[in-house]
């Protein structure tokens, strides 16, 4: 099978601490893929070298082949690889629509177009209609996005982070801070608008994770300690030491 | 074709309004107002280019509209040596071009970054410029400044461009086109992903979009229109002198566009328009009329971000809302203790302005509203100060009043 995704001996540093120690993946296309980790265990920087917020100290990371590793963020997203954030980070002053807008322009080809008036583009009013029905928001159509409530600025997030068609989608913490019905419907809704894509997210919530994961990562102090189905992860003694136990238990 | 109608309407109301000023404002003083205000419509939008549209703050644009005008008026004067047969009509768009080149230049510098490091960086290459302005005398002219003549150059359809009628439309043209085109630019994907690098410049890179590309473009833009400005006042005025391109200048352009708006398309022209206004008229009546410019400053900044443009929306949505009379009791209240703190301040600056500055050598008898006072003497200084201090006082207690009205308002 294809590979959509690999890290290969990933290292990263700040100072004298090492936060990735030599993290070796890789996921297939099409494959959804959950990395789970206690907190502190590094799973938002991988997020950003991976995406290019930061660059790695050393190692690779590729991209259907193609190194991407040091790369600024644009350039990655322009070889189909987006990402969502934690922290949610949306455009807070522009409506819901011009937000999903702005995350269609680029892989539409408008581009830095500065003669074209942005109203007449069709294929960027419909593609914005259809994404604002997916994540269900058409009817906050014109609600800025500072004053939407949490789920939908999350929801937002989603839209915003899959509004280029990439195929490589990466959520970081899609259901944090959800309750159980919100996360359900997120779940939904990443499953809905993943499809047929390769998704990368971390997750803490488990539920979530072993519903939705064809397999995971288990990320530990910088190391990826196991990967595989939930099932086998559910039953890996190194992971529940690790980690899992402390979940249940919390 | 109501959309286009409504669409239209605007540009045509502005056509009009362009056309039909001098016939209400005829003379010549007024005219020449009018241009200033022209040129500096189009100086403010092209500085909200980079402030309200794409969130940088730049505190030296005045390079940009300086150098465009310098570069116009060699222009004109090398045309007039040569004899080349190039209308003044064209001169604007030398300016235009002079601006973008000097754009792409530095702003290749200044854009790499936002924020703060921006600003920091206008304001380096703003003093580095209008330093060498003192160095390169040949090019910038010293304390004189470079004239020229505009009426030698090859005649326009028969127009010498000698009145300063002519010269009004020849800016009102070229500011209707300007308006036109940073409004259009706005509404384009470009125009958007400034906005959108305002907001957040960090996602925009994660939608596919290089955040100093877009910061760079809009430098560029903004350095272009900033430049026909220039070159229009240097045909304006046939003089550009260092004053143009220095700090002051680079503060006025903040200073209206803040004054009039800069979350609003409209604001700066409002407040280019106000701020030139009051530059013109203000500076014949007090001395002190750069201290009132900065208690406008302040006074917008702290009591009414949205500016002008902002305020005036407010009250647009109340007045389509049908319930503007509901706010008519709470103002009718406030204004009287407005009016007094404003007379007190009035008082006080100009009492003290004149025992500061004037009364050595001319004695502390002055007119003050009209009336003869001894700035000397205690009792117009205990008016001034009863006015003032009474007057913010009431306006303190009174205030409830207005917040409860808007209160009243959006919750009906």
């Amino acid at each position: 099978m294809a590979v959509a995704l690999a890290l290969i001996d990933l290292n990263k540093s700040f100072g004298l601490t090492q936060i990735i120690r030599g993290v070796s993946l890789q996921v297939a296309a099409g494959e959804r893929h959950a990395i789970i980790g206690p907190n502190g265990a590094g799973k938002s920087t991988l997020f950003h070298l991976i995406s290019g917020r930061l660059a790695p100290t050393s190692g690779e990371v590729r991209l259907n082949g193609e190194r991407i590793d040091g790369l600024p963020p644009f350039e990655i997203y322009r070889r189909g690889l987006s990402r969502s954030f934690q922290i949610t980070n949306i455009f807070p002053r522009m409506s819901v629509y011009e937000n999903l807008r702005c995350a269609t322009l680029w892989s539409l080809g408008h581009k830095y177009a500065f003669w074209t008036p942005l109203d007449r583009l069709r294929d960027v009013g419909e593609r914005t209609d259809w994404l604002m029905e997916c994540i269900g928001l058409t009817a906050r159509r014109d609600v800025q996005a500072a004053v939407l409530t949490y789920a939908e600025q999350r929801a937002l997030e989603i839209g915003v982070t899959i509004g280029g068609g990439a195929n490589v989608v990466m959520l970081d913490e899609p259901t944090a801070g959800m309750n159980a019905g919100e996360s359900e419907q997120a779940v939904a809704l990443i499953r809905q608008v993943t499809e047929g894509k390769t998704l990368v997210m971390v997750e803490h919530d488990m539920d979530v994770v072993f519903n939705l994961a064809d397999r995971i990562s288990v990320l530990v102090y910088g190391r990826v300690i196991a990967t595989d189905t939930p099932a086998r992860i559910r039953e890996n003694e190194e992971v529940r030491e690790a980690y899992l136990g402390q979940a249940s238990g919390a | 074709m109501t959309s286009s109608l409504r669409f239209l309407w605007p540009w045509l109301a502005l056509a009009m309004l362009f056309a039909g000023a001098p016939q209400i404002y005829s003379s010549g003083s007024a005219l020449t107002m009018m241009s200033v205000m022209g040129e500096m419509i189009i100086f403010a939008l092209s500085f909200n280019m980079l402030l309200g549209q794409t969130g940088l703050l730049s505190f030296g644009h005045a390079v940009y509209f300086g150098l465009g005008g310098f570069v116009a008026i060699h222009a004109m004067n090398a045309f007039i040596r040569a004899k080349v047969g190039v209308p003044v009509v064209i001169i604007p768009l030398v300016g235009g071009a002079a601006g973008l080149a000097f754009g792409v230049l530095f702003g290749l510098i200044s854009t790499r970054r936002a924020g703060l490091v921006f600003s920091m960086i206008s304001l380096g290459l703003g003093e580095l410029v209008s330093s060498s302005s003192f160095i390169l005398r040949s090019f910038f002219g010293g304390e004189e400044g470079i004239t020229t003549n505009r009426t030698k150059l090859a005649p326009f359809f028969g127009h010498k461009f000698g009145s300063q009628i002519e010269v009004y439309y020849l800016v009102a043209v070229w500011c209707f086109f300007c308006i036109a085109a940073m409004y259009a630019l706005t509404r384009t994907p470009f125009g958007r992903m400034c906005n959108a690098v305002r907001e957040n410049g960090e996602r925009v890179e994660y939608v596919g979009y290089s955040a100093q590309t877009i910061r760079f473009i809009a430098f560029s833009f903004s350095a272009f229109f900033a430049g026909i400005a220039g070159g229009l006042t240097a045909v304006n005025f046939e003089i550009m002198n260092a004053q143009q391109l220095g700090a002051q200048q680079s503060g006025l352009v903040l200073l209206m566009s803040y004054i009039g708006g800069i979350g609003h398309f409209a604001g700066p022209i409002l407040g280019a328009i106000l701020i030139t206004f009051l530059q013109i008229t203000l500076s014949d009546v007090t001395n002190a009329w750069q201290l009132y410019f900065g208690l406008l400053f302040i006074g917008f900044v702290l009591f009414a971000p949205g500016g002008l443009a902002g305020w005036l929306m407010l009250h647009r949505d109340a007045a389509l809302k049908r319930e503007l009379w509901r706010l008519a009791p709470a103002y009718g209240m406030v204004a009287p203790a407005l009016a007094a703190s404003f007379a007190g301040a009035v008082m006080l600056i100009e009492l003290a302005e004149r025992q500061l500055a004037l009364a050595r050598s001319e004695g502390s008898a002055m007119r003050l509203f009209g009336f003869e006072v001894d700035a000397a003497s205690m009792g117009p200084w205990l008016m001034g100060l009863v006015l003032f201090c009474g007057g913010v006082g009431l306006t303190w207690l009174v205030w409830p009043k207005v917040t409860g009205a808007w209160g009243s308002l959006t919750s009906a």
